[in-house]
């Protein structure tokens, strides 16, 4: 009995394995027995650090919710064409009613020109996603590069991107973002996504530096130095495969604070301007009818859904790829 | 440190003007200032070239930029574009309206933020702790402009429905010109103030909860368990005092997104603060009003940050600068 404390499995206790030990991709000589569960048990299986990473990632309840979550909103944005045909502005003219409560006949309500909510909402889900996603992909991509070359070779580029974020530190990120949007922006989602990116690469880019600084002094970067290894070679190929940790979790929580900042700026009409649908938007648009609470409440809560798992996702993320983190976090 | 702070203020003037400089670059080139002038109908042909050559609009951006800085000095920020008055009153009046909710949001939210980490912290794992984490979570996902609104909402129905007043939904006061501290006062500024208030606790009890754990688990506090010291002292003595060191920085880092949530959070409540005024400059493409905004908020979230290092420096006698 006291062996089944140390065994792992608990129920045998542990044999010496007799049989010449079989490679990690050989399947197990007797499965299906009693033996061969422990052998199996017993053998060790070639893990990469990414295969870790997913395993912690899937073990992690909050972030598979979040997962979920994401799946079902923003597959509900990219199939808007089939859940909701009518198109963003689509208004019934068979049954017309506007200003409707929510019933079984449209979910969320109407408007005031009797067009259904729900439509609107998932056309505008389609919109933030757009924008999420296209911000917190481009900027990763340029706070990368231009983080990976200032870490690693330091000198007048890395002051340079230093001053840069310094300078966009001092103002008032909403300020500057409203500045941008209201005197060249309004519109599309693109031109937003476009001036959100312009700022959004800075805060990746010194992560990025800041990673770059520790791992250029690691022996395994000497390593490669001294067996010939060219600078591209070391920044893209050593050095690179270790930040993507902090990329990817930082990209990711990227997403939800560019969803929340283009409602911020759609809201004061200085963002997405119709007929671009959009959440912010749509949260304007009610503000005319504040008796009609459907119309802010709804598409509102669609973005906190979508903040937060995109957070509970960022999250996950964060404590499978850096494991240490979570042990100080706990 | 004497000279550690000179030598930060003397470094943040460049900075500054910097900012200030592209600022105004990309303002001036990115709309006509005038615009909104030409299509008054009061305005004849005459007026606007008159107004463009008083104005320096018919000088090149680098030499107008350098018209602006003497106004900023001389002439107290200047005179806003479209209605030619100046620009100063506006923002010591606003300024005013947004430092008061600021305050009173925040000095509720550190109090309520740190209360609310130091509980969590002890009783990790909780029903309480857990269901001040799903508050904060909640606290980092809301849109600022979206948990005014439901407020205002709310507190619209309430009167409509049974009329009751309990808090008013919009404006600073039920008569222009009222008392800025009246009861009548903080009726209208109770919402905005809770909004700010519940997005930056989020962040505070979160912190707070967090930076306790970090010192619970260090030596020295097994140290003074060991020697018998009561919990409640350590928790109070040992613990508390420098879990509250990286709250102070956070505290005073925050003021950037406080600016930030003024914007909407005023806005939405048509209170007469700094934000509300720079949305509207915003839209009447007021050049002057616009970088006046700026540069205020500017050289606030440098004076913050420049505190958020002094304190700390001086809350933690291992950071040193020279």
């Amino acid at each position: 009995m006291t062996d089944s404390s140390i065994s792992p499995r608990g129920s045998s206790p542990a044999q010496p394995t007799s049989p010449p030990a079989p490679g990690p991709d050989l399947p197990p000589p007797h499965a299906g027995g009693v033996e061969g569960t422990l052998e199996a048990g017993l053998q060790l299986k070639v893990r990469s650090q990414w295969s870790y990473a997913r395993m912690r990632f899937f073990r992690h309840r909050l972030a598979l919710i979040g997962l979920f979550g994401l799946i079902v909103i923003f597959g509900a944005g990219i199939f808007a064409n089939y859940i909701a045909p009518g198109g963003f502005s689509a208004i019934n003219l068979g049954n017309f009613q506007y200003l409707a409560h929510p019933s079984a006949k449209h979910i969320f309500g109407t408007d005031e020109l009797g067009r259904d909510e729900f439509n609107r909402v998932i056309w505008g889900i389609r919109t933030s996603m757009e924008v999420g996603v296209f911000v917190a992909v481009v900027s990763s991509f340029i706070g990368m590069f231009v983080g990976a070359v200032a870490g690693f070779y330091g000198g007048w580029i890395d002051n340079l991107l230093m001053r840069i974020t310094d300078l966009v530190l001092t103002l008032p990120a909403l300020a500057i973002l409203l500045t941008a949007s209201a005197l060249l922006g309004q519109g599309s989602q693109w031109r937003i996504s476009a001036i959100l990116v312009a700022f959004f690469w800075t805060g990746i880019a010194r992560v990025v530096r800041g990673v770059y600084l520790s791992l250029r002094e690691k022996e395994y970067v000497e390593a490669a130095k001294a067996s010939g290894g060219g600078d591209m070679r070391l920044m893209f190929r050593h050095i690179l495969p270790n930040t993507l940790g902090p990329i990817i979790v930082n990209g990711t929580l990227a997403v939800g604070t560019a969803i929340l900042v283009e409602a911020a700026l759609s809201f004061l009409s200085l963002g997405i301007k119709p007929p671009t649908p959009s959440l912010g938007g749509l949260i304007n648009d009610g503000q005319a009818n504040p008796q009609d609470w459907w119309l802010t409440v709804f598409p509102g809560i669609t973005i906190v859904l979508i903040v937060l798992c995109v957070n509970f996702v960022g999250d996950g993320l964060r404590d499978a790829l850096d494991p240490q983190q979570r042990r100080m976090r706990a | 440190m004497l000279t550690y702070i000179a030598r930060r203020v003397l470094y943040s003037i460049p900075v500054l003007l910097l900012s200030s400089f592209l600022s105004f670059l990309f303002v001036s080139y990115a709309g006509n200032p005038l615009a909104t002038a030409r299509q008054n109908p009061r305005f004849s042909h005459q007026t606007l070239i008159n107004l463009t050559h008083q104005m320096h609009l018919d000088k090149p951006v680098v030499v107008r930029y350098f018209y602006w800085l003497h106004d900023v000095f001389a002439d107290k920020l200047g005179k806003s574009l479209i209605t030619l008055q100046p620009i100063w009153p506006d923002i010591t009046r606003t300024l005013s309206h947004t430092a008061q909710v600021i305050i009173i949001s925040e000095s509720l939210a550190i109090i309520l933020g740190i209360a609310v980490g130091i509980y969590s912290a002890i009783r990790q794992y909780s029903v309480f702790d857990y269901l001040f984490t799903s508050v904060s979570f909640l606290g980092f996902a809301l849109p600022t402009f979206w948990l005014a609104l439901l407020l205002q909402i709310a507190f619209t129905d309430i009167y409509l429905k049974w009329n009751i007043r309990i808090f008013y939904t919009s404006g600073l006061n039920s008569t222009p010109g009222g008392s800025a501290w009246s009861i009548d006062r903080l009726q209208h500024i109770a919402l905005p103030v809770a909004t700010l208030c519940i997005i930056s606790f989020a962040l505070y009890s979160r912190y707070m909860r967090a930076s306790m754990l970090d010192v619970i688990n260090s030596d020295y506090v097994r140290t003074a368990r060991a020697k018998g010291v009561p919990e409640w002292k350590v928790i109070m003595r040992h613990v508390f005092r420098n879990a509250l060191i990286p709250i102070t920085t956070v505290t005073a880092l925050n003021i950037g997104g406080l600016l930030g949530g003024a914007i909407v959070t005023e806005t939405v409540f048509s209170l007469d603060g700094i934000g509300f005024w720079f949305v509207q400059a915003l839209n009447s493409h007021d050049l002057y009003e616009v970088m006046a905004y700026l540069v205020v908020t500017s050289v606030i979230i440098v004076v913050f940050n420049l505190i958020a290092d002094v304190t700390y420096g001086f809350l933690d006698p291992r950071i040193r600068y020279d």
